[in-house]
């Protein structure tokens, strides 16, 4: 287990790309996609790159995509984390 | 016949080059319609830890260029590109000695001015990045240079003795052809009659791969250097940073024909536009590039049809090539699929801001030569790019107008429409 | 060349955040020239600079744009929707295309850049964000401001040392002439970070002077270079008929003339390009130099460049032919941002009919050649202004602004 899951994904999502006034990522979140949660790819890209380097993992392209969802990035993560271990 | 703009037109009367796999217009040139490739493992630095470890870059000897060795010890890599570059354009164009200073002015452009200094210098006086040090003995004279690359434009201007507007256009990977615009618009206006005008960026250094790592912008094809970039193939997976300058000596077209300079070409027509989007991506759909071709297109009155070769921005990363396909679909219509297009990128890399203006002498060269250098690595075309990209091998072909775009971070789209000179004087 | 009308104005300076309270300050003589308190500038060789006062991004701005922004463009941002609520003017109730921008830049975001360095070189390029690609490069300005309010027209971006305030207007004003009816065009800077300071240090310009009253003295025999500041300002600019059209409210005056020259090679002994400057920008407006009301000087407090402006001066208007004044003695050098500052000072002088004050002048040097205005606001009445910037390296730009429309 990566220890890593919505709660710390949020952390990292305001810390590294900032937040919307208007979207509560207190809710839930985890089935609406990021575009909705007003994240574009850049932000993606520097939350992913976060996430890889505070777990040293390494995620692929496809994690970067705002069309995905929470879930879907988290799913990510816990494949990569499967394949280092 | 006046052009639309000011009543005065611009033509280009000497280029200079430094490009990876070409140091001057004539190995520039040669590289180019051999359809061979400049990529290569880093040399520059260690770039061992980095996602991205391949670059285009120039064998640039700054001695054996003529400077001196104050010059080398004291200027940014890209200062240095930038008047060795000017040098052979002057020399090219023959206008030297026939310049009224007031009449005469620099534009130059760069993406990154002179990162590469400001990288070494804050790990000299960082300890490299241990400990902030502020020690007077640690720190280069040169700093405020490397801080302000309006430094680069006033070199430019002492070389020539402009005495006009001197600047620096800086609008990142659209800087190249902007400058030029703004050149032009310059000359037209009647505020100079010469311009030295260009760009120029040297920033293959650990700063910039460090932040394309981080939006994966560049190839990580690193077991495969000269084939890393391969714009609209199918496997194509980010650019090659590259390194390089392109400077132009442009001229009031009656100031040119007075004095009887070879005149390469017109720059007919300019202009440029914001996707107010992202300030890396693409809107898919490429509207805005689209826009700027037909405005630039308008003013240079040529109508699609008459385009004979597109010099295409052709990145190679996912999102470009598609949406430049796209932009050329809505601005040209059917004609986006009979006009060859080609990106040189696949040879020489992206560098920058300066590769607008490398392609801009491509272009020129293209009329003047009558070959069209060819897309290198261009073996699986993406379907969803389905334009003549000219793969692999250059093609004989008389052209007489040339357009060139660019795409650019900060969300900038321009164009750019080059012509040939019996069109000029037509 | 149709001559654009002002119809908006932003301001962020270190005497006054908005354009009532700069200009409230400036007529009052009230500097925001101190000693530094954004990082510790003991240990450099000079620690006087001119802050943007109680400026929290946090509560300006939205929070998805802090971390992808230096400081620098947080200005900028706030800076450009104030002139485009001033002036009345949303770019997406505007047809496609018809509205663009040009920022003047000097060094990109120095704060963002360092702290990204330190990543590098510190941690590793692991650590390096991914707004490093472009948080501190120089249309970092241009393409934020776009993207917020939508702005799709021809955009760009200029260096010129401490001259692109001005040089970004005239390219706008280009932009207009050219089809796109309606801009923001300024500069607003800042490199007061560690990095940034150490750089500014190396121009050999920046006064060591440790009191915030004398260490800014522009044609004072007691100059002794310049305070670097922060801020600047952003003007709307448009067509007269699109702005009429659209019902554009104010009108705070207009571009005249413009031109750019530049100094002959440092020690050639030849006369500097500033005259040449100002004599090119009054034939394009088509106006004498008994036309011009008040100059605005680009003042730079070191005094041979001090001495330069003055000669300039008096050899187009006349010895103490004209009223010349430097506001910027109140903010500091705003690098790209100062020039803009002043055209936004000359445009409010026109409208209010008063010349603000330079401060802090107790002994001018060159009173025979030119009248400055200082310690108190001069009323008179003013039609024309002249605003000049120069750079380092040898940038001049001179522009003429005229009130109401032309």
């Amino acid at each position: 287990m990566s220890g890593f899951g919505i709660k710390e994904l949020v952390d990292v999502l305001r810390a590294s790309a900032g937040e919307e006034e208007d979207v509560n990522l207190e809710g839930d979140i985890l089935d609406v996609d990021f575009e909705s949660l007003g994240y574009d790819s850049l932000a993606l890209s520097n939350t992913v790159r976060w996430i890889e380097r505070d777990l040293g993992i390494a995620l692929p392209d496809e994690a970067i995509d705002v069309g995905s969802t929470p879930r879907g990035l988290l799913d990510e993560v816990t494949r990569a984390v499967a394949r280092v271990a | 016949m006046p052009n639309r703009h000011g009543g005065r037109r611009v033509v280009v009367t000497g280029i200079g080059v430094i490009a990876p796999g070409g140091i001057g217009t004539k190995q520039y040139w040669d590289l180019l319609c051999a359809g061979r490739t400049a990529t290569r493992t880093i040399s520059l630095f260690d770039a061992s830890p980095f996602r991205s470890r391949v670059a285009a870059e120039a064998d640039f000897d700054a001695v054996a260029s003529g400077l001196s060795r104050r010059q080398i010890r004291t200027w940014d890599r890209t200062t240095q590109f930038a008047v060795v570059a000017a040098r052979e354009a002057l020399a090219d164009s023959g206008v030297l000695g026939e310049l009224d200073p007031y009449r005469t002015g620099v534009m130059v452009g760069t993406a990154c001015g002179m990162t590469q200094s400001l990288d070494s210098e804050y790990a000299v006086v960082s300890d490299e990045g241990k400990k902030w040090l502020v020690d007077e003995a640690h720190a280069s004279p040169y700093l405020y240079d490397y801080f302000a690359p309006s430094s680069m434009a006033a070199e430019l201007a002492w070389l020539v003795e402009a005495q006009g507007p001197v600047g620096v256009v800086s609008t990142g990977c659209t800087s190249g052809i902007d400058v030029l615009g703004h050149a032009a618009d310059l000359i037209a206006e009647g505020a100079a009659d010469v311009l030295v005008s260009g760009a120029s960026d040297a920033a293959i250094s650990p700063i910039t791969v460090a932040c394309f790592d981080a939006i994966r912008a560049t190839t990580p094809r690193n077991d495969d250097p000269g084939t890393a970039s391969r714009p609209f193939d199918r496997t194509r997976n980010g650019f090659a940073l590259g390194e390089g300058a392109a400077i132009f000596v442009l001229e009031e077209y009656g100031h040119a024909r007075r004095r009887g300079a070879h005149v390469y070409a017109e720059i007919a027509g300019h202009a440029t536009r914001a996707n107010a989007f992202s300030m890396t991506g693409l809107r898919s759909d490429g509207r805005e590039l689209a826009e700027a071709i037909t405005t630039a297109l308008d003013r240079a009155r040529v109508r699609p049809g008459d385009i004979d070769y597109i010099n295409a921005h052709g990145s190679s990363t996912k999102q470009n090539d598609l949406h430049e396909t796209m932009a050329y679909k809505h601005s040209l219509g059917a004609h986006a699929y009979t006009t060859p297009i080609s990106s040189i990128k696949s040879m020489i890399g992206h560098s920058l801001g300066a590769i607008c203006s490398l392609e801009v002498a491509a272009s020129v060269l293209a009329i003047e030569q009558s070959v069209i250098p060819p897309t290198a690595n261009l073996h699986e075309p993406d379907p969803d790019c389905d334009l003549d990209y000219v793969p692999l091998t250059a093609r004989e072909q008389r052209s007489d107008v040339v357009l060139s775009v660019a795409s650019g971070f900060g969300g900038f789209q321009s164009a750019i429409v080059l012509t040939a000179p019996d069109r000029a004087a037509a | 060349m149709t001559a654009p009308v002002v119809t908006g104005l932003g301001v962020l300076s270190p005497n006054g955040s908005g354009v009532d309270d700069f200009w409230a300050a400036t007529l009052a003589g009230h500097s925001g020239v101190a000693p530094l308190t954004r990082f510790d500038a003991s240990g450099y060789p000079s620690g006087i600079g001119g802050e943007v006062k109680d400026f929290d991004a946090a509560e300006l701005l939205p929070g998805r744009l802090l971390p992808q922004t230096d400081h620098m463009t947080r200005l900028a941002l706030v800076t450009a929707e104030q002139c485009l609520a001033d002036a009345d003017l949303d770019p997406r109730e505007l047809p496609d295309f018809a509205v663009g921008v040009v920022t003047a830049a000097s060094a990109g975001g120095m704060e963002f850049g360092q702290r990204e360095l330190e990543a590098l070189w510190g941690r590793g390029g692991a650590y390096v964000s991914a707004y490093q690609a472009f948080a501190w490069f120089y249309p970092v300005n241009t393409g934020q401001i776009s993207i917020r309010h939508g702005m799709r027209g021809a955009s760009s971006a200029i260096v010129t040392e401490q001259a692109g305030g001005l040089d970004a207007v005239a390219k706008a004003r280009r932009h207009i002439d050219h089809g796109t009816p309606h801009m923001v065009a300024g500069g607003v800077d800042s490199a007061l970070c560690p990095w940034g300071w150490l750089c500014m240090s190396r121009s050999g310009r920046v006064s060591t002077s440790t009191d915030p009253n004398r260490a800014y003295l522009p044609f004072d025999v007691e100059a002794s270079g310049y305070v670097p500041g922060e801020g600047g300002a952003l003007l709307v600019l448009e067509d007269p008929r699109a702005a009429d059209r659209r019902g554009a409210p104010k009108r705070y005056g207009s571009v005249l003339g413009y031109a750019s020259t530049f100094d002959p090679r440092p020690g050639s002994g030849r006369e500097p390009g500033l005259r040449r400057a100002v004599e090119l920008a009054l034939d394009q407006a088509e106006l004498a130099p008994g036309d011009v009301d008040v100059v605005f000087a680009d003042a730079s407090g070191v005094p041979e460049l001090d001495r330069q402006e003055a000669l300039a001066l008096a050899a187009v208007f006349g010895t103490r032919g004209v009223p010349v004044t430097a506001p910027k003695t109140m903010t500091g050098r705003l690098l790209a941002g100062g020039a803009s500052l002043d055209l936004a000072a000359a445009l409010l002088a026109l409208r209010d009919q008063v010349v603000p004050p330079t401060v802090n002048i107790t002994h001018p040097a060159h009173g025979e050649l030119i009248d400055l205005v200082t310690d108190q606001p001069r009323e008179l009445p003013l039609t024309h202004a002249l605003v000049l910037a120069r750079g380092l390296g040898g940038f001049n730009s001179a522009m003429v602004l005229c009130q109401g429309e032309d």
